[in-house]
């Protein structure tokens, strides 16, 4: 065997194409977190007195808890003193940008390196855009055609400002500033993130997607992306990241919260792609994210799509709670552990109304030294009359040093629910990839393609723009790694 | 076509072939005939290139080339094609789409356009209807689930498929039943041409009834004991590999 393993033990080496830093000027706050610091980034923000009250209320709730250690990963003690929680684009005194125009070229540049040109003539057909950078959004993209249809695309501070009203009522009406260490902080000193509002009846003419940009050093990243999708409305969004490469690690710790009421269905998709670090584990963004949507509605729908590829520790559930009757979650993920990767990641379906049914497909991968934990929690209430959940999965792994583990959680309260759990674990072996050798394919080659047939349930349930740019995403994050 | 001069090669350190020298030629078709553990496998495995087998010493020259110096990948795009004995599953990855990327490999290296998926699938009704195979495979992932037979037909179809000038067929005919092995040989006596040449390895005669080789070879203790033509397989089935194996050979 110990030629086997070595042969694909030569699965190391990666390159990651989006580590570049854009040299700009910024306005950035000295690291520390007290409340000075977040009424600083509410004044900043020119924030309702309510809003700051209600971070302000969050920060002290936060002095009193301490951080999780239940996941399975491990990293050193972080120092939430040795980090700056704001930073924005742009001279101090500079106003902020009214419109595209107006945006510094050096970031218009960035975006358009990373694929995500913002500019008039080279934007994405079909897709509107929010670029988040560092702690600000810097522009969103058919803004005007949107309008059109009623539907509200902007960033969140934008939204504090206009539509006061929409947030004061669904601001932490999902997760609330108390929910989890990580939640609570963000609630304290989020800057910026994306705002949607889909009204009444509306099909959102165009996908909708933020791209969240890490810059600066010694930086966190807290946005906070709210959607709401009225009665009978319909939305699909999508969430992209990267991040330079540094020794260090940065955290990014995001909420995000959807609403879907009566009829309503929202999709929203996320290739994650932060830094993962290296293979010894130095730098890489802790991507400590809460999303959790509530189906309040009877029979809304809400999807999540995730595909993990980056951070060197992701520890996220994106999870439902199935509250109007017949009410559908569905969640889909892939996430792979490569390098000294640590992912725990899962969802929570939580079932409160009658015939609610939730469907969880998870695949995650393992290689190098990295470890890929799937955790999951499926809740039946005690009215949850006929509620039906299925949920598979599946662990790869490629070599020998890593590891796949998974913690489900079944919580049934009423009988007539239906719970089904399934698992597979299983491996790239030396003999696949020889059999594949020997009929021509390049190793390469080989792993990509087992890779990608292993993850093609998750692909296809992401938006036709970006399963094809998933798929070249995953065999990136693959290269180099066997010999 | 394919030169073996004194062959040495083992796995972790134990010698497994210890000196195997072979010839052939285009349009013949060998068999290689010998009891378990004679090195049958080993030698289709150093010949495919498997990197746990380790040449100690000898050579293989292979259309004029050091076979052994190729990689495992350009040595089947340069025409060696080896049909496993186990097939091997690779769940999730779609059979039509598998046998399209190596039937495009072997093109591209040869400079050839790769096929798109009208064409491809056009060639493959071809084959399929030359082996008389059944086209449902086709739908399901690789080796996945596969019966013995099925997996062995698979084999062959992927043997057409890439059109090798030596075929190595290693025990294709092991846990056949006699329908599944005239379909095998059906299908090989249909691919063998003047310009390319067989290597059938098998533990049991009864696949020669079918496919009529040129010369057997005897392989016992990693070397070949005895060489002569097609007669040679019913005298070993008469008398069984004792005959060999208990030295007479060496004194006849």
């Amino acid at each position: 065997m110990s030629a086997d393993t070595e042969t694909i033990d030569r699965f190391v080496a990666q390159e990651y194409k989006w580590g570049f830093v854009t040299d700009i000027e910024a306005d950035t706050l000295p690291p520390g977190l007290d409340e000075d610091v977040v009424r600083h980034i509410s004044a900043k923000k020119n924030e309702p007195e309510w809003l700051l009250d209600w971070r302000l209320k969050a920060f002290r709730h936060w002095q009193t808890m301490e951080e999780p250690h239940w996941p399975q990963v491990k990293y050193d003690p972080i120092d939430y003193q040795a980090v700056s929680y704001y930073s924005a684009p742009g001279a101090k005194d500079k106003d902020r940008p009214k419109s595209l125009d107006e945006v510094d070229p050096k970031l218009l540049e960035t975006y358009e390196k990373l694929g995500v040109p913002l500019h008039e003539r080279a934007r994405l057909a079909g897709v509107a855009v929010d670029a988040v950078f560092d702690s600000v959004s810097v522009g969103t993209t058919h803004k005007e055609e949107l309008a059109k249809h009623g539907v509200i695309f902007c960033s969140f501070s934008e939204a504090v400002q206009e539509y006061p009203e929409l947030i004061k009522k669904y601001l932490g009406s999902v997760v609330p500033y108390t929910d989890n260490f990580f939640a609570t902080l963000n609630s304290a000193v989020f800057s910026d993130g994306s705002f949607v509002y889909i009204p009444k009846g509306v099909r959102c003419p165009l996908e909708l997607s933020t791209y969240f940009r890490i810059n600066a050093a010694e930086t966190g990243q807290f946005e906070r992306t709210l959607i709401i999708a009225d009665e009978g409305s319909h939305v699909s969004y999508l969430e992209g990241c990267t991040a330079p490469m540094r020794d260090e690690n940065q955290l990014h710790a995001a909420v995000v919260e959807l609403v879907a009421l009566g009829d309503a269905e929202i999709k929203y998709s996320t290739v994650q792609n932060w830094y993962p670090g290296d293979e010894d584990g130095n730098g890489g963004i802790y991507n400590f994210v809460t999303k959790r949507g509530i189906c309040k509605g009877a029979r809304s729908k809400i999807c999540w799509t995730q595909v993990e590829t980056g951070s060197a520790i992701t520890w996220k559930y994106p999870s439902v709670i199935l509250r109007g009757d017949d009410s559908v979650g569905e969640f889909y993920s892939v996430a792979l552990a490569n390098l000294a990767q640590q992912a725990d990641t899962g969802t929570k379906m939580i079932h409160l109304g009658k015939n609610t049914r939730s469907t969880v497909i998870s695949k995650g991968i393992s290689a190098g030294k990295g470890q890929n934990s799937y955790r999951g929690l499926v809740q039946m209430g005690k009215n949850a009359t006929n509620a039906r959940n299925y949920t598979q999965c599946d662990s790869l792994l490629i070599g020998s040093r890593c590891g796949a583990h998974t913690f489900p959680y079944i919580e049934v309260k009423n009988p007539t629910a239906q719970v089904e759990h399934e698992a597979t674990t299983s491996k790239i072996g030396e003999d696949q990839i020889f059999y594949c050798n020997a009929r021509g394919i390049e190793t390469q080659d080989a792993v990509n393609m087992i890779v990608n047939g292993f993850c093609k349930e998750v692909f296809r349930e992401l938006p036709m723009e970006f399963a094809m740019e998933a798929q070249a995403l995953m065999d990136v994050s693959l290269e180099g790694s066997v010999g | 076509m394919l030169e073996i001069k004194n062959l040495k090669a083992g796995v972790e350190g134990r010698e497994i072939l210890k000196g195997i020298d072979l010839t052939i030629n285009a349009g013949e078709v060998h068999a290689i005939m010998g009891p378990n553990g004679s090195g049958k496998s080993t030698l289709a495995q150093v010949l495919a290139g498997r990197e746990a087998f380790e040449v100690a010493e000898g050579s293989v020259t292979y259309k004029g080339q050091d076979l052994l110096e190729l990689a495992p990948e350009v040595r089947v795009r340069e025409g060696l094609f080896l049909a496993f004995q186990y097939p091997v599953e690779i769940p999730g990855v779609n059979t039509t789409y598998f046998l399209r990327a190596a039937v495009n490999a072997v093109r591209e290296h040869h400079g050839e356009a790769a096929l798109n998926a009208v064409d491809f699938l056009k060639l493959m009704r071809e084959k399929i209807e030359l082996l008389q195979l059944d086209e449902a495979l086709l739908k399901r992932s690789v080796n996945e689930g596969f019966s013995g037979g099925e997996k062995k037909r698979a084999e062959i179809l992927q043997m057409a498929l890439l059109d090798p000038t030596m075929a190595v067929l290693d025990e294709t005919d092991s846990g056949l039943d006699i329908d599944a092995l005239k379909v095998v040989a059906h299908g090989v006596n249909e691919l063998k041409r003047a310009d390319n040449a067989q290597l059938i390895i098998t533990h049991y005669q009864r696949l020669l009834d079918y496919i009529v080789p040129d010369f057997v070879h005897v392989l016992s203790d990693g070397r070949i004991v005895k060489s002569g033509g097609k007669e040679l397989a019913l005298e070993l089935e008469e008398k069984g590999y004792d005959w060999i194996t208990n030295g007479e050979l060496q004194t006849a």
